[in-house]
């Protein structure tokens, strides 16, 4: 049988154009897949590479996003005496934090797009330890300057450093330009919490107030105090599994887009395998003829008919992975998030999107073989001989 | 009888052609004895092709015994004819029919891969073959590097190499000038004589026919000299 299969792939330059046709087709659909799944997973992972469970986030009970919320400062007195948030001689590791939107330009497209401009309190850099500096310094409470995630400068125009930008109705200095490994932070702007406040007239409000928990990932403590005491009216989940459901949305819609795109495509590309594969048998007719009248029986005709369609979707399916990881792994693009803020991400390639893209591309190589090899083992011998004579 | 090779009885062979059912045979009769060399000839449309394929294993009668030796193998499924035609034919074709990717010595092999057979056993046989059609200096050539008569050789070669009880030959020396043909014809002459092979050929060519020791003359499905099939 391994003669007969090898036989058969060794006529494949007989059938160069359309095998090529085909082929070409599979890496298309497949790149088109993986591309779409790479904005999914690098989304996902932007949202869930954010949170973490040693942290708590609390916002107004039933906001779905940190945009919607407020928290007032008796609120987030109350809730720092909590049992659960851990404490230092500072006192409780919270961070009441301001979380607005301002309109800035994407340096490419020059689209207006709105950005998240976060306000943090004085412990609110000790909470986010993943964070740190690749430029300049860190802002100065008090006054009109910002610090901005790498993503931010990467993506929109006037973010350099040095650079004085009007957000608001206020200019502020970038002061410098900070590194969250990926996470959603990268994409954001941050000032002192009550400048923010005092610049846009928002008193002493607040719309998430961010802990340290003394147990990671134990929110229980939290939740007893919340339902305890009538005035918080809150909602507390750690800060994974808030990310998680923030990224949960987006990170759907993308993959649910382009699992039935690539479907459709896939039936184009189906309807190219099975023309080769059938032209193949057409043209092998002879050479099958032959090798039944030798002896030998419909399986490895079958078989090797099956595998020259696999193969060659197979070839496919790794051009079409090549080409999404060249031309797509790592390229940056922002998009709308739940909050209606702008939520810049990384396209992410990994082993789980390529071994998808693979499998669609054996799939659609098994669906266009399957009937042209049961046509190419049941083929007539003395009918076979007919055509050729 | 107990020497017959092949022995169809009654045989009954019919085709569909959309309504129409056309008859081939009607109770045909043959006999054919181990070491003959027979060739078919008759008209186009008289049968020879079917009951050479009948003969062949790859195609069955519509009613009517064909034993092989003493087996009816027109009761064999698919499988099992392959299986038979593995054992006991060898097959030599107008065009050749050489697979065009495969060397000379590759393309005499491919009968032996359904033998269980070492590579060095199967390169032996193929050597022998290539040897007897004279043809081992071309065994590393493809089929479009050689002559059409070298071609046909090297099918004769792929037909022998199993040691096959019968050659089948479907106008074996119709895509040929009259020197190769008769070349051809010396050489299954020779396989006939010297290695008892039971030959049997289709052809319209009456010289290519005077190499055999028999000739079977069939018109509408009909030998027409009847004590020649006996």
């Amino acid at each position: 049988m391994f003669a007969i299969i090898l036989l058969n792939l060794r006529t494949i330059p007989l059938r160069f154009w359309m095998s090529l046709a085909s082929v070409t087709a599979i890496a298309v659909v497949v790149a088109v897949l993986l591309t779409f799944l790479a904005m999914a997973n690098g989304f996902r992972t932007t949202l869930e590479g954010s949170g973490s469970d040693d942290f708590a986030m609390m916002l107004r009970s039933g906001s779905q996003a940190e945009l919607t919320s407020v928290l007032t400062r008796d609120q987030v007195n109350i809730i720092a005496e909590s049992a659960g948030i851990a404490r230092d001689h500072k006192g409780a590791l919270i961070s009441a934090e301001l979380y607005l939107t301002v309109d800035a330009k994407q340096r490419n497209s020059q689209s207006k797009v709105n950005l998240p401009f976060r306000g943090l309190d004085e412990r609110g850099l000790e909470l986010r330890p993943n964070i740190h500096l690749k430029a300049g310094r860190m802002f100065e409470p008090g006054k009109n300057e910002i610090v901005v995630g790498e993503a931010i400068q990467r993506e929109f125009a006037g973010f350099e450093l040095g650079n004085t930008v009007k957000l608001g109705n206020t200019e502020w200095q970038v002061v410098g330009i900070f590194s969250a490994r990926g996470s959603i932070f990268d994409g954001e702007i941050w000032t002192d919490v009550r400048t923010l406040q005092n610049q846009f007239n928002r008193g002493n409000t607040f719309q998430i107030v961010r802990a340290k928990l003394v147990n990671t990932g134990d929110v229980n403590p939290i939740l007893n105090a919340i339902n305890a005491d009538q005035r918080l009216n809150l909602d507390v989940k750690t800060e994974k599994a808030f990310y998680q459901k923030q990224s949960q949305g987006i990170s759907n819609l993308i993959f649910y887009i382009g699992w039935p795109l690539a479907i459709t495509m896939s039936l184009g590309a189906l309807a190219g395998a099975l023309n080769t594969m059938y032209n193949s048998v057409a043209q092998r007719t002879g050479e099958i003829a032959t090798l039944r009248a030798i002896g030998f029986s419909g399986l490895p005709i079958f078989t090797a008919t099956l595998l020259e369609s696999l193969v060659l979707s197979f070839v496919g399916g790794i051009i079409g992975t090549t080409i999404a990881f060249l031309f797509f792994d790592g390229i940056s693009a922002s998009t709308m998030g739940n909050g209606f803020t702008q939520i810049t991400f990384q396209f992410e390639m990994n082993a789980n999107v390529f071994i998808q893209g693979i499998i669609l591309a054996l799939t659609i190589g098994f669906s266009g073989g399957l009937h042209p090899a049961f046509r190419a083992a049941r083929l007539p011998v003395k009918q076979a001989f007919a055509t050729i004579r | 009888m107990n020497d017959d090779l092949f022995r169809l009885h009654n045989v009954h062979k019919e085709f569909s052609r959309g309504k129409q059912k056309i008859t081939i045979f009607d109770n045909l009769c043959l006999h054919i004895k181990r070491g003959e060399f027979i060739t078919i000839m008759g008209p186009s449309g008289s049968g020879k092709t079917t009951l050479l394929n009948m003969l062949g294993g790859i195609d069955k009668p519509t009613h009517g015994q064909l034993f092989f030796q003493h087996t009816d193998i027109a009761q064999f499924s698919e499988s099992q004819l392959a299986k038979w035609r593995a054992d006991h034919v060898g097959f030599i074709f107008q065009f050749y029919n050489l697979m065009p990717m495969l060397s000379a010595e590759r393309n005499v092999e491919l009968p032996l891969l359904l033998k269980n057979l070492s590579r060095a056993e199967r390169k032996k046989r193929v050597n022998a073959a290539l040897t007897l059609v004279g043809l081992q200096e071309r065994a590393k050539h493809y089929p479009r590097e050689l002559s059409g008569g070298q071609q046909q050789r090297v099918a004769i070669a792929r037909a022998i190499v199993t040691d096959p009880d019968i050659v089948l030959c479907d106008e074996p020396t119709g895509d040929l000038d009259r020197t190769t043909a008769t070349q051809i014809m010396e050489m299954l002459q020779t396989l006939n004589r010297e290695f008892n092979k039971t030959i049997i050929m289709v052809t319209h060519d009456p010289e290519v026919a005077k190499y055999s020791s028999r000739q079977l003359h069939l018109d509408k499905g009909i030998f027409t000299d009847l004590e020649t099939a006996a």
